[in-house]
């Protein structure tokens, strides 16, 4: 229909270019007319097709509500979306009729016709929505109408809205995590949750179970946050930023164009990938190491998990502080080896010091990466909350804790799941601030030697 | 250095004309300089060694992860077979005299087998030993059985050679992953079930062949039967919707912040924004979608469109930022030339700059699809962690994706499904290799210097 829209559109309007004259010329060209008739024909259909879409199960869901006896009418909102499910299930071919009573057999029966109609209905509405603008359009080629003009207003609002949906992303996020912390800080006071020392948020469905109560205590979670990110981060810095210096300063441009994109790759393994090396390779191993000079290290130690989290961040700091440090001007290198210091006196005296504002902004991007990452620790990381500096221990993290909080069956208002939540929103307001710092820092420091 | 010490200044007054500031002798700094040149030599080619080191140390960190997932992946693209004679009557199967589809589909194949296994072994008495010999066929052998005899029903009461898949642990000693030196006690695979298995092998009824299964199968409990068909077009299937949904709105956006946006503050908003969002942890946006798409739109759980939905928003500002940058690199004079022939400003970008900055959109692109094929975190969050077995085959069809099936292995105790993590790892990994291979050549291929 649409392609249909835009030749019959263009065609009309090569038709009218033809006997147009100098006094009466055409205004634009005429695919412009073309696409001005597919924009008017294609916004209402698609504008109606979506609407539709969007209130057509909460109207059949109504439907079925009103044809249902008043005792099921009247049950609580669990169970009664529970008897609608299956309805719906049956209706569609998933749950055998037979094993289901009369009263949902005849529902059912009722629902998927009202589906069948609400599918024609659907489509005829939205070919008349289509036809009608389309037909709006075509009256709407005349010689003087500015097609042109028009058409590239609609693409303009295109790109502007495009553009403001990053903006609408960061809101969505800011939104979903603040209500469900908020909802969560109504359960438990704020002042638990920051200063708590235990963390077990374990609920029990019955309240005369043992350890009913959840406690959530979100201190133990930093501190193995902060641990695990701290080895990651003793690995990834020297070794990161030493591979910077070296490319940067010293490799000839053949090696740096082969070992570049190599350790590149290393950025581009996906983390799942880091978290099975950590559990299958490296936890074993420094636990037989660890148990080889006599200490006893958990399987599941920080360590294991810190050591091949900062093997992941190395390029992200190498890669980094070689941007920042081939910025530094060359006048600065050749001053101070004019003055006859060596390279590496160059390097640590002058580069590093000059660059050391990129550097750093670097290296709080990093360790933001680090804060956030969450597959590596998930599966190489443990999942109880000790409140330990030893490396060796097993620690959870934020993102460790929203994983396992929210992948069970849950109901979604649980205490349970909303700290998933509050935690989240820690880790957004966290990251936030370092990626603030961090890009700031780094665009201060482009500014200076541009 | 020492001009601060009296009897220097006093003594050598003679020679204060050739003194320099810091109060020596130019022979005393020269003979200075000659003394710590080595030392200072030294350290220059420790520093140089450092660096040397941190490259080749993360490197071979490359070496060894990309070594040990090929080592434990490579032995599961084979898959052993068994070979026994297997008689079909109707008894064994538990089967009348007219069968119908669905009585084919409930028969008893898995006794069918084991008879069969009995005959091969008549020795066989205790029922301790019956066991471990079953054990020796998978468990899915029963369901290539059945998809023949529903094939073809007239094979029942006939006698047939047929290969069976060999269980888990046969594969593994197969395969030479038993160690038989360990004390039969402590291994999982007895010693008579590996004088089984010699003899099968004497009798040539034993087969290594490519193992289909692996690509053709979706997930399954055993590992002998499992396979990476479902989370491969559960993958292929999310990316697609990122794809449709990323691309357009990105280089839209793009277009706009470079080519229309003027310099205000709400534009730098946008810009901060964009940038932040690209650094924001990739879990954050699983809590996203889980309260906005699932929670807030009633969209299905564990659906492709979900995931592709929280990915596309994930790889938005990867993908706005490097097209941002290809526009960038197109110089002004072909918007000068363009302009100056009478083409309107939307004109001007979208028959001269865009066709031009296509080829680095395009390649920032396929890194920011790399970079989604990767991702594990947040697709948890919306649930893509089912058991799922069917292979889908719509967007709202329950779906798993191959980082998530990664994950899901990870975790199973069995031996066997270390090295179908490892060959799941291995596909993934060529997937991306290839994606960004491609995306290298396109760079090479259409890269242009101004």
């Amino acid at each position: 229909m649409f392609v249909a829209a835009y030749w019959i559109g263009r065609s009309k309007a090569t038709g009218m270019r033809n006997l147009a004259t100098k006094a009466q010329p055409l205004h634009s060209l005429p695919r412009y007319y073309g696409y001005q008739m597919l924009i008017w024909c294609a916004v209402p259909a698609i504008t109606v097709f979506a609407l539709w879409m969007g209130l057509e199960s909460t109207v059949l869901t109504k439907l079925v509500k009103l044809s249902l006896p008043d005792e099921i009418r009247n049950l609580p909102g669990g169970e009664f979306n529970l008897i609608i499910n299956d309805i719906k299930n049956i209706a569609v071919g998933n749950i055998s009729q037979s094993q289901s009573d009369p009263i949902r057999t005849t529902a059912a029966a009722d629902y998927s016709i009202n589906l069948g109609f609400s599918k024609w209905a659907r489509a005829v509405v939205v070919l008349v929505a289509g036809l009608l603008g389309a037909y709006f359009g075509y009256k709407r080629i005349t010689y003087s109408a500015r097609a042109r003009i028009f058409v590239e207003k609609v693409i303009m609002i295109f790109l502007i809205t495009c553009s403001c949906l990053a903006i609408l992303t960061t809101v969505g996020i800011v939104l979903s995590v603040l209500f469900e912390s908020l909802r969560f800080f109504d359960k438990v006071p704020f002042s638990d949750f920051a200063f708590g020392l235990h963390w077990s948020p374990q609920t029990s469905i019955r309240a005369d179970q043992v350890g009913s109560s959840g406690s959530f205590g979100a201190v133990p979670i930093f501190a193995g946050t902060l641990l695990i990110s701290a080895i990651a981060m003793l690995v990834a810095v020297p070794f990161g930023l030493m591979s910077a210096i070296y490319l940067a300063e010293y490799a000839t441009p053949r090696v740096r164009a082969w070992v570049k994109p190599l350790l590149e790759i290393l950025a581009g393994i996906p983390t799942v990938v880091y978290g099975f090396f950590a559990a299958l390779t490296v936890a074993p191993m420094i636990r037989g190491f660890g148990e080889s000079i006599g200490l006893s290290v958990a399987s599941e130690s920080a360590l294991a998990a810190g050591l091949v989290m900062g093997i992941m961040i190395i390029p992200f700091v190498s890669s980094l502080s070689d941007d920042v440090i081939t910025a530094v001007p060359q006048s600065m290198r050749d001053g101070s080896l004019g003055l006859g210091a060596t390279k590496s006196e160059t390097i640590r005296k002058v580069v590093i010091p000059a660059a050391l504002p990129g550097v750093v902004g670097g290296i709080l991007l990093a360790v933001s990466r680090a804060i956030g990452e969450t597959m590596i620790v998930v599966m190489a990381a443990g999942l109880a909350a000790n409140l330990t500096i030893n490396p060796l221990e097993a620690v959870t993290t934020v993102t460790v804790q929203i994983v396992t909080l929210l992948t069970g069956d849950q109901a979604f208002d649980s205490p349970k799941t909303l700290a998933a939540f509050a935690l989240g929103l820690m880790l957004f307001v966290t990251t936030l601030i370092l990626n603030v710092i961090a890009l700031r820092t780094v665009r201060k420091y482009r500014e200076q030697y541009e | 250095m020492n001009h601060t010490d009296p009897t220097d200044s006093e003594t050598s007054d003679a020679d204060r004309s050739s003194t320099d500031t810091l109060g020596m002798t130019r022979s005393d700094t020269t003979a200075k300089v000659k003394a710590s040149i080595k030392k200072r030599y030294a350290r220059e080619r420790r520093f140089r060694l450092y660096g040397l080191i941190a490259i080749l140390s993360s490197l071979s960190f490359l070496a060894i992860l990309v070594f040990t997932i090929t080592k434990n992946g490579l032995p599961a693209f084979k898959q052993t077979f068994i070979q026994l004679d297997v008689t079909l009557d109707a008894k064994t199967l538990g089967l009348g005299d007219e069968p119908d589809q669905a009585q084919l589909l409930k028969a008893n194949y898995n006794g069918t087998i084991k008879k069969a296994l009995l005959a091969q072994f008549p020795d066989v008495k205790k029922r301790k030993d019956k066991k471990a010999l079953y054990k020796l066929i998978s468990k899915g052998g029963q369901y290539d059985l059945q998809r023949q005899v529903m094939e073809s029903p007239d094979l029942i009461g006939q006698s047939k050679t047929v290969w069976l898949p060999a269980g888990d642990d046969a594969s593994g000693y197969l395969k030479g992953m038993v160690d038989v030196t360990i004390p039969e006690k402590k291994r999982r695979f007895k010693d008579n079930q590996i004088e089984w298995i010699e003899s099968l092998k004497q009798d040539n009824r034993v087969a290594e062949r490519f193992n289909w299964t692996f690509f053709e199968r979706g997930d399954s409990r055993e590992p002998e039967m499992a396979g990476i068909k479902g989370a491969l077009f559960g993958s292929i299937l999310t990316l697609m919707v990122t794809l449709i949904l990323s691309f357009p709105i990105a280089v839209a956006s793009a277009i706009y912040l470079e080519e229309f946006a003027p310099r205000n503050k709400w534009t730098d908003i946008i810009e901060v924004n964009i940038n932040n969002l690209a650094a924001v942890p990739s879990i954050v946006f699983g809590l996203l979608g889980l309260a906005v798409f699932i929670n807030f739109f009633q969209l299905p759980r564990s659906a492709p469109v979900v995931g592709g939905l929280v990915l596309s928003l994930m790889t938005l500002p990867t993908i706005i930022i490097s097209s941002r940058a290809a526009l960038k690199s197109v110089p002004p004079s072909i918007r000068d030339a363009a302009l100056g022939l009478g083409a309107s400003n939307l004109q001007v970008v979208f028959h001269h700059v865009l066709p031009l900055a296509l080829p680095g959109i395009l390649t920032g692109t396929i890194i920011g699809m790399a970079q989604a094929l990767g991702e594990t975190a947040p697709l948890l969050m919306i649930g893509m962690v089912a058991f799922i077995v069917d292979v889908p085959a719509t967007i709202t069809d329950p779906a798993t994706v191959l980082p998530v099936q990664i994950f899901q292995w990870a975790d199973l105790p069995e031996k066997g499904f270390v090295e179908k993590t490892s060959a799941a790892i291995m596909v993934l990994l060529a997937f991306l290799v290839a994606m960004n291979t491609f995306a290298v050549i396109l760079r090479r291929k259409f890269e242009r210097k101004w």
